[in-house]
């Protein structure tokens, strides 16, 4: 496909990378430094100029493009973005806009209001994110597949973890979980039996939500998870807000600190099985006060990086559980993990993840992406075709590339421990995890 | 220290270019299957070219190319190259085969100047920066087999375009890194990326350059054909070996030629059709892909090709009048008769002016009979070039243009001191940055100019040969802008060989050096490249 993507900051950027080995991509930015810097950096045709133009537009090739992603900073340019295109051709259009209003209005009008096919909501991804992690804890990133039936989670494995130096042998004692990969140092592994799991590795698991959670308690068996869970949001942002909203709807009844009072106000009346307080979270007083070093986890989701540092790094010292940071600069990310934040949650990446899921043009009906892209987890629906179809997996694996765990399967809704002699079927959704030099094959392959 | 340049990288994808040598190679070869000639002087070439390359590639299995490796690949490419391209004349000139015994086999040329390893590596240096000065002493068949003398036309049109980016274009695992590549090999700043992908770019440019060198065979081989169809010579000498001969070099603005006297060997006409192909050769070729497009209007509104236009008219303009009233000639007893004939002198002074302009360097006359006034406007036509992105040499049209459009500014801003004004090319405003790395190129390139002058007059005191400042600035001036001939000693029907071997390496790193456009050779010699 020819895609044109408007906007090539953090979000832009990214999407452009996971795609352009796939697909020809055309990048357009009013930043001449930033055009710039991708001529060398990515194999994308990079053009300067407004997205909001049709000079622009069609210096881009719109009337041949396939796609327009308009992903800017800005809600109003990338629908305008999307409106523009839509007058010339009838590329499929997705944008980003960060506020919820635009979301709703978009889901409730008729298909393609505003000229959009696609709509990303960052704040909302980045809520609804948050809750995943919370609801597993010590897990880092999770994502659900196949409607919920089967869950991929990736784990950090501290040094007082039961986890730690077993082999994979070892610590395999759940029937319906796989053992995707190891990541150590940011090298991404497929695991073997006699491979040992060190301190501070990351492990990615495959497997039912039950087995998932079972072994989050393996991991760490101090981290009970409970529904009477204390959850503590700071920083009535969009984000903010939306995370308890959700934490709402799962019955739990989150306390939210703003420290603007006529925005706490505001909040108060929208979420009314929230406790919210008006006040600086940053004041160690009030903190102990309200025995927010006991919440089992801790939401920084202020609207500036530096203090979501400040403030998880107090809590934790506090002695609050888990603390997790949303965190707008990419840079920051590996950075902040390496200071101790449990779980850091980069908006930009959650979008870009989303919106690469949906043009992926391989079959693959979800997908995940791990350690900054360097592998995939993806669903697919096994057709006639496949390498794997009414045979033994340990059969059809033979024919795929090295760097594929099969991490399960589910058969009409019901999970299904993919084992060795396990024989796929036409119409199964199988869920593998691949190497991203391998991907593009493995999708071709099933 | 520590190393901050994986220059396993860069060695290994040097190795891999150096192995894919060997299939151009196959092109003389088959040459001189054609013609009978002994092949093992190729055969052995492919050889040592897919050993040294495979041997470099195994120094890193699995290269991973970032800014720094790119130009030192660059940088090594042309040297390593030019080194296994010179293979050839070093074994056909010593006859050194490994299969002499087979008469069919052995090498067919006769001991020759490019037996010595230091003159086989300028001709081979000389041919792949598509520069055009030789050291071949008796350019004939008599002295070199057919195919030995396609191969050196061979090594300009494989450097005109750029090897590099011929290796983009066809080799995906350079694909990532390719555009630093590209921009580190291209003619002039920066690049232009015409499709979403580097490769797909660096295809259409090389189908480009193929389509038009195809195209002047086409023509040339055509005017000889039709010559013969109506009984009336039209191009007696072109056949179709010198049709493919010339239409290498003539598009990659080469200047080598299997006729020891060059253009003159032709007709008239033949040499009227080359100007427009030099012409070509001296435009950026990211336009001829515009109007391949359906863009044609790009060409002519492009800034830098009608300044490129604008200069080629006017100075022939000039040229002609200096021929034509016989002020810029020597009488020359037996000469052709320039001076009083309206065509003949519009017909030398603009191939002359054009193909020294684009640097290819052909000559349709011996421009030595040319007096001081003729050759001096010639050597200042020496540092002029042909346009960003195209296979000509020296400085380069736009960067004169921003150079001229600056000076302008320059001029405002002292009466003006307040006045904001930005350098603009065909209504784009340059950035600062750019203008400043135009000039810090455009005077380093002088410095290195009068540098290599003073080396080369040095180099004479010790050894000869004994010449004059327009001499030396004139073969200083052609190696470095990859021109070709210059004046006198080494004018267009002369050679370089009168000089020492130091004078001669010191030609071949000018050669490099020019090529690449300084930077990327240069900044390997800085210790800020190597540390972090």
């Amino acid at each position: 496909m020819r895609i044109v993507i408007v906007g090539a900051g953090e979000v832009g950027s990214s999407i452009a990378a996971s795609l352009s080995d796939t697909h020809e991509v055309v990048v357009v930015d009013r930043d001449g430094e930033r055009v710039e810097s991708l001529t060398y950096s990515l194999d994308v045709l990079p053009i300067q100029g407004d997205g909001t133009s049709l000079d622009t537009l069609r210096d881009a090739g719109i009337e041949r493009a396939d796609m327009v992603i308009a992903s800017t900073d800005d809600d109003e340019t990338n629908l305008v973005v999307c409106g523009t295109a839509k007058t010339v051709d009838d590329p499929f259009t997705i944008a980003r806009v960060k506020k919820v209003d635009y979301l709703q209005t978009w889901e409730n009008a008729d298909p393609g209001a505003f000229g959009v096919d696609f709509l990303v909501c960052t704040n909302l991804l980045t809520a609804t994110d948050i809750v995943r992690v919370i609801g597993l804890p010590a897990a880092r990133d999770v994502d659900p597949f196949a409607g919920g039936k089967v869950q991929m989670a990736e784990f950090e494995v501290r040094g007082d973890s039961p986890l730690a130096e077993q082999t994979i042998r070892q610590a395999d004692r759940f029937d319906s979980l796989t053992f995707a990969a190891v990541i150590r140092d940011r090298d991404v592994d497929i695991p073997r039996g006699e491979t040992v799991i060190q301190a501070d590795d990351k492990v990615v698991v495959i497997g039912s939500p039950e087995s998932v959670q079972q072994f989050a308690k393996e991991v760490a068996p101090d981290e009970t998870p409970s529904t009477e869970k204390d959850v503590v949001v700071i920083g009535g942002s969009e984000i903010g807000f939306h995370t308890a909203r959700l934490l709402e709807n799962r019955n739990l009844k989150p306390r939210l600190v703003e420290q603007n009072s006529t925005r706490a106000r505001s909040l108060a009346e929208a979420l009314p099985g929230t406790v919210v307080m008006a006040s600086d979270a940053t004041d160690t007083d009030f903190l102990m006060r309200e025995h927010v070093d006991e919440a089992d986890v801790v939401v920084a989701a202020l609207e500036n990086d530096e203090k979501n540092l400040l403030v998880s790094l107090l809590v934790r010292q506090l002695g609050a559980e888990r603390a997790i940071a949303i965190v707008e600069n990419t840079e920051y990310v590996s950075l902040f993990e390496t200071v101790g934040i449990d779980v850091v949650i980069n908006p930009r990446e959650v979008t870009a993840e989303e919106i690469t899921r949906f043009t992926r043009e391989e079959r693959a009906e979800n997908i995940a992406l791990i350690e900054n892209d360097r592998a995939e987890v993806l669903e697919i629906e096994i057709d006639a075709n496949s390498v794997l179809v009414d045979r033994p997996i340990s059969e059809g694996v033979a024919n795929l590339p090295d760097g594929v765990v099969i991490g399960a399967i589910t058969r009409n809704g019901e999970f299904i421990v993919p084992r060795g002699d396990t024989v796929v079927k036409q119409g199964d959704h199988i869920v593998v995890f691949a190497h991203r030099n391998v991907v593009s094959e493995v999708s071709g392959a099933l | 220290m520590t190393l901050r340049v994986d220059w396993r990288a860069s060695v290994s994808l040097v190795g891999t270019v150096v192995k894919w040598l060997s299939v151009p190679l196959v092109f003389p070869l088959l040459v001189g299957l054609y013609y009978g000639e002994g092949i093992s002087t190729f055969v052995t070439t492919m050889v040592v070219a897919v050993v040294v390359g495979w041997s470099l590639e195994r120094v890193e299995p699995d290269p991973e190319m970032g800014a720094r490796e790119g130009f030192l690949m660059v940088a090594l490419t042309w040297f390593a190259v030019s080194i296994v391209g010179g293979l050839p004349y070093v074994i056909a000139g010593n006859d050194i085969s490994l299969l002499s015994a087979y008469p069919y086999l052995a090498v067919q040329s006769g001991p020759s100047t490019l037996a010595h390893p230091v003159n086989a590596l300028f001709e081979s240096m000389s041919g792949f920066t598509t520069t055009g000065a030789t050291v071949m002493g008796d350019i004939s068949f008599e002295t070199h087999s057919r195919a030995l003398l396609m191969w050196r036309q061979l090594t300009q049109w494989l450097g005109g375009m750029g090897i590099v980016v011929l290796a983009v274009a066809i080799l995906p695992e350079l694909s990532v890194g390719g555009a630093q590549l590209m921009d580190a090999e291209a003619p002039g700043p920066g690049i232009q990326k015409l499709t979403p992908r580097i490769a797909e770019t660096a295809r259409a440019l090389w189908k480009a350059y193929l389509g038009i060198t195809a195209l002047e065979i086409l023509l040339l081989f055509g005017l000889h054909v039709l010559g013969n169809v109506l009984g009336t010579p039209l191009a007696p000498q072109m056949t179709f070996y010198n049709a493919v001969a010339h239409g290498f070099t003539t598009m990659a603005t080469g200047g080598f030629s299997p006729e020891a006297r060059s253009v003159e060997a032709f007709s008239a006409v033949v040499q009227w059709v080359i100007v427009p192909f030099m012409i070509a050769a001296g435009t950026n070729f990211a336009l001829f892909w515009h109007v391949l497009n359906g863009n044609p209007r790009r060409l002519f509104e492009d800034v830098e090709f009608r300044f490129y236009i604008g200069i080629l008219a006017v100075l022939s303009a000039i040229l002609s009048v200096l021929l034509y009233t016989h002020q810029g000639l020597v009488f020359v007893p037996n000469g052709p008769a320039v001076a009083g004939n309206i065509e003949s002198s519009i017909r030398h002074a603009t191939f002359q002016l054009v193909s020294i302009v684009t640097t290819t360097g052909y000559a349709s006359m011996d421009f030595n009979t040319w007096n001081s006034s003729a050759q001096y406007l010639m050597l200042g036509a020496m540092l002029i070039g042909g346009c960003a992105g195209s296979t000509g040499g020296a400085i380069k049209i736009v960067r004169w243009l921003v150079i001229l459009k600056s000076f302008r500014r320059e001029l405002f801003t002292n009466v003006h001191p307040e006045a904001v004004r930005p350098v603009r090319l065909g209504g784009r405003a340059l950035d600062e940055r750019a203008v400043r790395g135009i000039y810090a190129f455009t005077l380093l390139y002088v410095v290195i100019f009068l540098v290599a002058t003073l080396l080369l007059f040095l180099d004479i005191e010790r050894t000869g040969p004994n010449i004059n400042t327009l001499e030396a600035m004139s073969a200083i001036a052609s190696t470095l802008g990859n021109v070709g001939p210059g004046f006198q000693l080494v004018g267009p029907m002369n050679n370089y060989l009168p000089f020492s071997n130091s004078a001669k390496l010191l030609m071949v790193v000018l050669m490099w050096v020019g090529r690449l456009e300084i930077f990327p050779v240069f900044v390997l010699l800085t210790s800020a490249y190597w540390r972090s």
